[in-house]
């Protein structure tokens, strides 16, 4: 079991590192990328060719002129040991990309980890009823509203709530974190500004994504009613709720629980999207600024950050994933062949 | 089906079988083929109620394409209209126009056929990419195996929105295929995961045992025994990859980092934004991209979920009563579907 945690968090090592590298590739050899279309601009800036090199160095932590190796070696170590994702070019010049990610990311998080919760609650709870009143109208009215929702692009969704409730009956404010009359802070007007201003984004993501996971959900709950030991549990005369609790919802969730943790990168990516629409400035809409001018070291600092939430997303819910199924004891199977 | 009518001897008579069955002609493999993965799952997927909406709304979006690809409606031009006029307004632009006169019902119809090709090709290059590397690490394991689910691994770790994102924007493919493989670029990565471990369950059959023992080379191995059990689930997974496609092109559109084409529903949903459809209380113009999305997605989803319960074996046998479909049964058993799990 131990082999097992300290062979995985290698695994996981590996990965990132070998996603950086990656990253690392796109801006050398992308053509018409990063280092290239930086090198254009600092020569339109009329930039003495003798500084171009040094400037690439200071804002991308890669020196095109150095032999490649060098390169890779001051960009893996910039990035690794020094945690520096060079320096924004345009849209906050100089500032060190860290710091605009670690200033935009809480905000993105928000929106993200309340979705991701809200949706995994509401796919269970409709789930699960789906499959106790199986057949029923019911679940035959969910499972089509389940299906028509899930085939709503989220952005799309966006679009229709911000157009009725953002401008036709303006019920929600159309952008930013917060009003601008308050002050912030740890108190409760601030708070409740925060959520009523993150209401759309998060409405959006939640509705276009609780629907697959919902159907999901009754599929498994479904086949677990019909298990053996589900109709034993029944003879034994336990009650309802222990069966539903114990016997069916632990069951049934399992697969669930892997997807819950893998949906974070997919929708901190999505939230590119999302941001833009709500222009709520998170580091999607960081993103989509850096994009439109050719920002590179804001793009690949947050093509790198989303990674590594991704990365360290999967490997948590490898670890846990034997805590909660203890089927699972080790989650290696020898397959040699 | 008695193939002994003229031989007594048992022996000879096995032999004999035996020897028919490998002197199967192409053109019965062709009809065993087509019996077996067209026309069966075609029949119990035409009595889902599902499937045949599914299929009548893709229906829909192929005769679409062909009306704008044999210009049979006219192609969207500046000024072919008075600009912003409402639906049902004039006669000529039943969907009305847009700031700059453009008929919408035409901008609709002639993005078609450039976002099916772009499906298409994303779906297929992402399908296919999958399925090999899925099929060849579960079958060969040990270090093949570790080598390719590492870079599985990697790939599934990327995250494709931004990944995307910063392909386009600098290489700015203007073909829609190319388009729609860079789309998929690493979709294959979690579907090869999930294939990988189906071929796990299947290669421990006999007959595929029998089939190493007969000296049978891998990939015929993989082609002949392995992928044919695999089919239910690629096909789910090829309309799931249909729908990622679309999310994502209409999505790249949206935010105009693809080449800017006239006619693409993410481009008129752009526009209709952000030129104010909403306080010109244009909603047709805004309305009619977010429909054409919508409804391509919704058949897609309802194939997946009803080919889902045709190819789950003991749905199918309710659904199809006492119909010929019920014999392959048996042997079908072993064939795991996925839940519409994402």
């Amino acid at each position: 079991m131990v082999n097992y945690y300290i062979k995985r968090t290698g695994q996981m090592v590996v990965t990132l590192y070998a996603v950086v590298t990656i990253a690392f590739a796109l801006v050398r050899f992308l053509p018409g990328g990063p280092a290239t279309a930086l090198r254009a601009q600092l020569m339109q800036e009329d930039v003495p060719s003798e500084v171009i090199a040094q400037r690439i160095e200071l804002y991308l932590s890669v020196n095109p002129d150095a032999p490649l190796l060098d390169q890779y070696i001051s960009y893996m170590s910039n990035i690794f040991l020094e945690g520096s994702l060079g320096k924004s070019v345009f849209i906050q010049r100089q500032t060190p990309v860290t710091e605009i990610l670690a200033e935009a990311l809480p905000w993105t998080l928000f929106i993200v980890i309340s979705s991701i919760i809200l949706f995994h609650i509401m796919a269970v709870v409709i789930g699960a009823l789906m499959a106790y009143w199986e057949g029923s109208l019911f679940d035959t009215v969910n499972s089509a509203i389940a299906i028509v929702f899930t085939s709503i692009p989220f952005y799309v969704l966006a679009i229709v709530l911000v157009w009725i409730l953002g401008y036709e009956m303006s019920l929600f404010p159309v952008g930013n974190r917060y009003g601008d009359a308050i002050e912030p802070g740890l108190s409760v007007t601030y708070i409740l500004d925060v959520i009523y201003h993150g209401a759309l984004p998060i409405a959006s993501m939640v509705i276009t994504q609780y629907g697959v996971r919902a159907l999901s959900f009754r599929g498994n709950s479904i086949q677990i009613l019909g298990e053996d030991f589900v109709r034993v549990a029944r003879l034994r005369g336990l009650s309802d709720s222990r069966i539903a609790l114990w016997y069916v919802g632990r069951n049934a969730i399992l697969p669930l629980y892997t997807g819950f943790l893998l949906s974070l990168g997919w929708l901190l990516g999505g939230t590119v999207i999302l941001e833009e629409i709500f222009n709520y400035p998170g580091i999607g809409l960081k993103f989509i600024e850096a994009l439109e001018v050719r920002d590179y070291p804001v793009i690949m600092g947050v093509f790198i950050m989303i990674t590594v939430a991704l990365v360290v997303g999967i490997y948590v819910a490898d670890l846990t994933y034997g805590k909660i199924d203890p089927r699972i004891e080790t989650g290696d199977q020898s397959e040699a062949f | 089906m008695k193939h002994s009518d003229t031989d007594s001897e048992d022996g000879l008579e096995w032999t004999y079988d035996a020897s028919q069955e490998v002197g199967m002609t192409r053109r019965e493999k062709l009809r065993e083929y087509y019996q077996e993965y067209l026309y069966k799952p075609a029949l119990v997927a035409w009595s889902d109620w599902r499937t045949r909406i599914g299929y009548a709304i893709v229906g829909l979006y192929l005769a679409i394409a062909l009306i704008a690809q044999f210009n049979l409606y006219r192609p969207p031009e500046a000024n072919q209209e008075m600009p912003m006029l409402q639906a049902f307004q004039e006669g000529s632009a039943i969907l009305g126009s847009n700031t700059i006169g453009q008929d919408i019902l035409s901008l609709m119809i002639h993005a078609t056929p450039e976002m099916l090709i772009m499906i298409v090709s994303g779906a297929v290059f992402a399908i296919v990419i999958a399925v090999l590397v899925g099929t060849f690490a579960g079958f060969k394991g040990g270090r093949v195996d570790s080598a390719l689910m590492f870079a599985a691994d990697v790939g599934m770790s990327i995250p494709g929105l931004p990944l995307v994102l910063v392909l386009t924007s600098t290489l700015r493919p203007t073909n829609p295929a190319v388009i729609g493989i860079i789309i998929t670029i690493n979709y294959w990565a979690g579907l090869s995961r999930a294939i990988r471990a189906q071929t796990l369950s299947i290669r421990e059959n006999s007959y595929v045992e029998a089939s190493r023992v007969m000296g049978v080379s891998t990939p015929r191995i993989m082609f002949k025994d392995i992928i044919p059990n695999l089919m239910p689930y690629i096909t789910v997974n090829f309309v799931n990859a249909c729908r990622a496609v679309i999310f994502f092109s209409v999505g790249l559109y949206y935010l105009g980092f693809l080449p800017y084409t006239n006619a693409n529903w993410g481009v008129v949903l752009n526009n209709a934004y952000t030129q104010g459809a909403i306080l010109g209380g244009s909603y047709v113009w805004l309305m009619a991209p977010i429909v054409m999305i919508m409804l391509l997605s919704l058949g897609l989803i309802l194939i997946a979920q009803g080919m889902d319960r045709v190819f789950n074996p003991r749905v199918r046998t309710r659904l199809a009563g006492e119909s010929e479909s019920v014999e392959g049964d048996a042997e079908e058993d072993d064939v795991d579907t996925f839940g519409g799990a994402m």
